[in-house]
C-alpha cells in the first residue's frame, strides 16, 4: 500500500494578520458548521473525486492546518476525524502523526482535552515571538503570557509532541529579542520548532506597508538572524532537518517530510492542494463554490499532470530543502536513469560555486547553498 | 483616367502639428471608390483581398472626393515621415507628389522641421499651400501664424484654411483647396512607361509589391516590365491602387496615377525604392533621377537575444531594407553578444524605429549596442579607415589622428530658453555660429555640433531644457580633426566589447562615470561582488561595485504552494535566460541599451 498524507484546511481566523497570505477569513458558528458538513462530504466521496481506490493507500499522517483550526470545537474535529477513519485505512494508530495547528489565544483546557480524545497527537502553536511588541507589530491576537498558558495546558492535556512556530526578520526585531524568544521556546521543552523569516507576500497589508523596506531588517541582518537561530538551536539539540524546520531527534514532522519527498497527499477543504499519482490538484478558493459542491471536479482551480521533467525538477528542489538532501539511488529508482545523465552540468556548476556538496551518494545544499536556495533550485527546472 | 481629376499630394508638418490627424480626417471625409467603380463591382475583388488577409500600411491611400464643382476627384495621399532623420524618406515621397499641404500649429507657429520640410518640398517643385491647425486651442494665434508663414517662408497664407483636425473643423475647405491649389499631373499616357518606385514591401503571397507613381505611359496585367537600375525584368501580374488599408486591383494604371504593381518578383532587392520601372518591350529614354543615395550617419550593432534567431534577423533586415533603402547592414560578431549585424541608420530615431519594427513586425527580441557615428581614423602609414564599430579601432600607437563628423544645427527656441539651450550646446562641444530673432519672441540659433554629441539623448535634453519649446534640425557639414579616445567597460575585470565606444577625451571621465553608475543599477546582484570599471587604454577612470547578493531563498514550501513556488522559480530562471553571460556575470539585455540614455540630471 502506498503511504498517504492527509491535509485538512480550516480557513477561519479571529482576524487576519498583516503578513498572512494563507487562505483564511473570519467566520461565525453557522459558517463553520456548513463548512464542516462540506468537508465531511468531500472526505467520504474522495475516491470518486480523485479517481482512486481507498485500498491503495495507508494514511501515515493527518495535518489540520489553517487558518486557525483551534477555532473548531473538539466536536467538529472529532466528526472530521471519524469520517477519515471511516474512509481510509490508517497505519496502526500509534504510528500516525496527527497534527492540529493552534493559536495561543484560542485554546482552553477543555478544548485541548477534547482534541486529544479525537486522536490529535501533535500540537502546533503559532507563537511567532516571545516579545509582545513584535507580536503587536505582526497583528497577532495573543501575547506571550497567553502562549505560556497555552503551552502549559497542552502539556497537561497530554501533548508531548509540540511544535512552536517562530519568526525572524520581524520589523523591530533584534538579535537580542530573537535570542530571548529562542530561549523561551527551548526552555519549555517543545519537540519541534519552525523558524521562518518573515516573507512579504504580495497582496498582504505588510507588502504594501513595507514596500520601501523601511523598518525591516536588511538582508544582512536577516541572514545573521537565520544563522544565529540555526546555531542556537543546534547547540540545544534541535537539529535543522529542513531549511526552516528544527526538531529533537526523531521528532521531525512526518507530514511535512512527505511533501518534500513527494509522497501522495490529499488536501480536503477550501483551496486545499493534493498530489495524487503525479497530478497536482487544487480546490477552489471561493467558499460558496466549495460549500455547494465539494465533490465536483469542476471546482479544481488547478489540475496539472506532471511530466517526467517536472517530477525530476520537483524531486530536486523539494528534496534539497532537507538537510539530508536527495539520494542518487533514490533518483535512479524513481526515474530509472542516473542523476548525472540529467543534471550533470547543473550539479557540476553548483558544486564549483560551493552551493552543493556530493557525499556518499547524497547531494545536499551547503550553508552557502541554503542562503541562495532559489538560485540552486531554479537550476533544476 | 482623366489626369485633370487626379491630385497626388502629401502632408508636411513639424512633428506633433497634426499631420496624421488631418490625414485621417481627409480619408474619413472622402469615399473609397468613384461611382463608376462601384458599379463595376470592384467590391468583390476587395472582399477577396480581405479573405486573403492582405493589408497594407497606409503608406499611400487613394480616396475619392466629390468637389463643389460637382466633379469627382481622385486623391492620392502619400504619407511622409515627419522627423529630421527621415529627410531622405520624405524626399522620396515628395517625388511621387505634385503638391503638398503644409500643416502649421496655430499656437506654436513655424518650427525647425516646418522649414526643413517646406524647403524639401520646394526643391521638388511642389506647390505648397498652408493650413493652420489647432485653432481650437486657447493659445491659438492664427493671425500671427499666417503672418509668420508669409514672412519666414514667403508663401501666400492669407486664405489658408483655419482648421481643427481634431474636432473636424474646416476640413471641407482643405478638401476644396486640394482641388484648386494642387496641380493635376501632366504626364503623357501615350509615351513609353515611366514609373517611380516610391516604396515597396514584401508579401509572402504576392512577392515584392512596388508602390509606384506613373509619370508617363500605361501598365496593366501582362505588361513586360524592366527595373531600370537593377535591370531586373518581369511580367506584370496585377496592378491596382490603395484603398484604406487594402490593395484594390484594377485593369490599368496610366500616367499621373499612383498605385501598385506585382510581378511575381521573388527577390526583394529587384524592386529598389527610387528605381524607375519601364516597359521592357518599349523602354523610355532615360530613368527618373531617382533619389540620391543617402549615407548612414549612425551605426550600431544589432544582435538577436536568442542566438538561434540570427537567420531570422538576417531575413527581417533584408525585408525591411526593401522599403527602407536608407538602412544598411553587414554581419559582425561580438564576444559578448555572438553573431549579429552592424547596421547603419540616418539617425538615432531611425535606429529606434527600425529596432521597433524588427521587434514588433518580425517578432524578434534584440540587443542593441551603443550607437556610433563614422570616425575617420588616419593611421601613421597614411591609410584612412572609416570606423563604424569602436571595437575595430586600431592600436593607438598606429593612429596618427582621428576625425569626427560635424553637423550644422539649427535650433528654434522661444526667447526665455535661449540661455539654457546655448548652455546645452556648449556642453555638447558646440561652436556658436549665429543667432537671429525671427520675431520678437523667437530665435533661430545656429551651431556646429559634433554628431556624436547629438546621437545620445540630445533631443531629450533639448526638450527638457526648453520645456518642449525648442525644435531642432541638422545637416552634415563635414569632418574635423578631434581628440578622441576609446572608452572600454570592464565587468568583473572582463572587457565587454559591445559596451565600448568612442568619446571626446574631455568627456571620457564623465561619460565613464555615468556608464558605471547606470550599469550598477541594471546588473542584478550575483553570488559574488562585481566590479564595474570604465577604462581608457589601460587606465581605469571610473569604478562602481555591484554588491554580492546576501540571500535568495524561500523560507517556506509546503504541500499547498509547491506549484506556486515552482512558478516563481521558473520566472527567476526565465529572467536569467534573457540575460547575456559575460564571463560569469549575467547582464540583462536592457543594460546594453540603457547606457545610451544617460540621464541629464543623474
Amino acid at each position: 500500500m502506498r503511504p498517504l498524507g492527509i491535509y485538512i484546511h480550516v480557513p477561519f481566523c479571529v482576524r487576519k494578520c498583516g503578513y498572512c497570505d494563507f487562505l483564511s477569513m473570519p467566520s461565525g458558528k453557522e459558517g463553520m458548521d456548513d463548512y464542516i458538513f462540506a468537508l465531511i462530504e468531500e472526505i467520504k466521496g474522495y475516491g470518486e473525486k480523485y479517481k482512486c481506490e481507498g485500498s491503495e493507500y495507508e494514511v501515515k499522517s493527518v495535518y489540520i492546518g489553517g487558518g486557525t483550526p483551534s477555532l473548531l470545537l473538539p466536536d467538529a474535529v472529532g466528526r472530521v476525524m471519524d469520517s477519515l477513519h471511516e474512509t481510509f485505512a490508517f497505519a496502526n494508530d500509534k504510528g500516525v502523526e496527527v497534527t492540529l495547528e493552534s493559536n495561543p489565544g484560542t485554546v482552553t483546557m477543555a478544548s485541548l482535552n477534547g482534541y486529544v480524545k479525537c486522536g490529535i497527537n501533535r500540537l502546533s502553536i503559532g507563537l511567532q515571538s516571545a516579545n509582545d511588541n513584535e507580536l503587536k507589530t505582526l497583528g497577532r491576537i495573543h501575547d506571550s503570557a497567553a502562549f505560556f498558558k497555552a503551552f502549559d495546558m497542552a502539556v497537561d492535556a497530554g501533548f508531548e509532541n509540540i511544535n512552536v512556530d517562530i519568526m525572524t526578520a520581524i520589523p523591530g526585531q533584534t538579535l537580542n529579542s530573537l535570542e530571548n524568544t529562542l530561549k523561551t521556546v527551548t526552555g519549555l521543552g517543545c519537540t519541534h520548532i519552525s523558524a521562518y523569516s518573515l516573507i512579504l507576500e504580495e497582496g498582504t497589508p505588510f507588502y504594501e506597508k513595507y514596500s520601501s523596506k523601511e523598518g525591516l531588517p536588511d538582508e544582512d541582518e536577516e541572514r545573521e538572524m537565520y544563522h544565529f537561530t540555526v546555531s542556537y538551536l543546534e547547540r540545544r539539540g534541535y537539529l535543522r532537518y529542513e531549511i526552516s524546520n528544527f526538531s529533537l531527534p526523531g521528532y521531525e514532522s512526518r507530514h511535512n517530510t512527505a511533501y518534500w519527498e513527494r509522497d501522495d497527499y490529499i488536501g480536503f477543504g477550501l483551496g486545499a492542494s493534493s498530489l495524487i499519482k503525479d497530478t497536482r490538484y487544487k480546490n477552489t478558493a471561493i467558499m460558496k463554490e466549495y460549500i455547494m459542491s465539494p465533490l465536483s471536479r469542476d471546482i479544481f482551480s488547478e489540475q496539472i499532470t506532471l511530466s517526467g521533467r517536472d517530477r525530476m525538477a520537483e524531486y530536486m528542489f523539494l528534496g534539497l530543502r532537507m538537510s539530508r538532501g536527495v539520494s542518487e539511488d533514490g533518483f535512479k529508482k524513481e526515474f530509472l536513469t542516473g542523476i548525472d545523465g540529467i543534471y550533470k552540468n547543473e550539479l557540476d556548476a553548483l558544486k564549483r560555486d560551493g552551493l552543493i556538496l556530493r557525499d556518499s551518494g547524497r547531494i545536499k545544499l551547503t550553508e552557502k547553498g541554503i542562503d541562495y536556495g532559489n538560485y540552486v533550485f531554479s537550476r533544476f527546472l | 483616367m482623366d489626369q485633370s481629376r487626379i491630385r497626388n499630394f502629401c502632408i508636411i508638418a513639424h512633428i506633433d502639428h497634426g499631420k496624421s490627424t488631418l490625414a485621417d480626417r481627409i480619408i474619413e471625409s472622402t469615399g473609397l471608390l468613384t461611382s463608376r467603380e462601384m458599379q463595376a463591382q470592384v467590391l468583390d475583388n476587395m472582399d477577396l483581398e480581405r479573405e486573403r488577409g492582405i493589408t497594407i500600411k497606409s503608406q499611400a491611400v487613394r480616396t475619392v472626393y466629390k468637389a463643389k464643382d460637382g466633379k469627382e476627384y481622385i486623391f492620392n495621399l502619400i504619407d511622409t515621415p515627419g522627423h529630421v532623420d527621415f529627410n531622405y524618406e520624405v524626399s522620396r515621397s515628395l517625388a511621387a507628389c505634385d503638391g503638398a499641404i503644409l500643416v502649421v500649429d496655430a499656437a506654436q507657429g513655424i518650427e525647425a522641421q516646418t522649414l526643413a520640410n517646406v524647403y524639401l518640398a520646394l526643391d521638388h517643385d511642389l506647390d505648397v499651400f498652408p493650413v493652420i491647425n489647432k485653432i481650437d486651442l486657447p493659445s491659438a494665434e492664427p493671425d500671427r501664424v499666417v503672418n509668420e508663414i508669409e514672412d519666414v517662408i514667403g508663401i501666400e497664407a492669407q486664405d489658408a484654411p483655419r482648421i481643427s483636425a481634431k474636432n473636424g473643423i474646416g476640413i471641407d475647405e482643405v478638401l476644396e483647396q486640394i482641388v484648386t491649389k494642387i496641380p493635376a499631373p501632366k504626364g503623357d499616357p501615350g509615351k513609353p512607361l515611366k514609373a517611380l518606385i516610391f516604396d515597396s514591401l514584401y508579401d509572402s503571397y504576392k512577392g515584392a509589391i512596388a508602390f509606384v507613381r506613373l509619370m508617363d505611359g500605361r501598365v496593366s496585367k501582362g505588361t513586360p516590365i524592366k527595373m531600370m537600375a537593377t535591370g531586373a525584368t518581369a511580367e506584370v501580374v496585377e496592378v491596382g491602387y490603395f484603398g484604406a488599408g487594402q490593395f484594390i486591383p484594377c485593369d490599368e494604371l496610366s500616367a499621373g496615377m499612383v498605385g501598385y504593381i506585382t510581378a511575381s518578383i521573388k527577390n526583394v532587392r529587384d524592386t529598389a525604392v527610387g528605381d524607375t520601372i519601364t516597359n521592357a518591350a518599349k523602354p523610355c529614354d532615360e530613368a527618373l533621377p531617382g533619389y540620391k543615395k543617402v549615407l548612414s550617419m549612425v551605426y550600431c550593432g544589432m544582435y538577436p537575444a536568442d542566438g538561434a534567431k540570427y537567420p531570422d534577423l538576417r531575413d527581417a533586415l533584408e525585408k525591411l531594407q526593401l522599403n527602407d533603402a536608407s538602412l544598411n547592414y553587414e554581419p559582425e560578431t561580438s564576444v559578448a553578444l555572438g553573431f549579429g549585424f552592424r547596421c547603419g541608420f540616418l539617425g538615432l530615431l531611425h535606429l529606434e524605429v527600425v529596432q521597433e519594427r524588427l521587434e514588433r513586425e518580425y517578432n524578434l527580441d534584440l540587443v542593441t549596442t551603443a550607437p556610433s557615428v563614422i570616425y575617420k581614423v588616419h593611421k601613421t602609414d597614411g591609410e584612412v579607415i572609416d570606423l563604424t564599430n569602436p571595437t575595430n579601432l586600431p592600436d593607438p600607437s598606429v593612429i596618427d589622428y582621428m576625425e569626427e563628423p560635424i553637423v550644422d544645427a539649427e535650433i528654434m527656441v522661444t526667447k526665455d530658453f535661449v540661455g539654457p539651450i546655448m548652455e546645452l550646446c556648449q556642453e555638447r562641444r558646440g561652436r556658436y555660429v549665429s543667432m537671429e530673432y525671427m520675431e520678437e519672441t523667437r530665435a533661430l540659433l545656429k551651431y556646429e555640433l559634433p554628431l556624436n554629441e547629438i546621437i545620445y539623448d540630445f533631443f531629450d535634453a533639448l526638450k527638457s531644457r526648453s520645456r518642449g519649446y525648442a525644435s531642432f534640425d541638422y545637416e552634415m557639414k563635414g569632418y574635423e580633426k578631434s581628440d578622441l579616445v576609446k572608452l572600454d567597460i570592464l565587468i568583473n575585470k572582463e572587457e565587454v566589447d559591445a559596451l565600448s565606444f568612442i568619446v571626446h577625451a574631455e568627456s571620457a571621465y564623465e561619460r565613464g562615470r555615468r556608464m558605471c553608475e547606470r550599469l550598477k543599477d541594471e546588473i542584478p546582484r550575483h553570488l559574488f561582488e562585481i566590479p564595474i570599471q570604465a577604462a581608457v587604454g589601460s587606465k581605469i577612470i571610473a569604478r562602481e561595485t555591484v554588491k554580492a547578493m546576501r540571500k535568495d531563498v524561500l523560507a517556506k514550501c509546503y504541500g499547498g504552494d509547491i506549484t506556486r513556488k515552482k512558478k516563481l522559480l521558473e520566472k527567476q530562471k526565465e529572467g536569467k535566460k534573457r540575460m547575456r553571460q559575460i564571463g560569469n556575470v549575467e547582464i540583462p539585455q536592457k543594460a546594453f541599451m540603457s547606457v545610451l540614455k544617460l540621464d541629464e540630471d543623474k
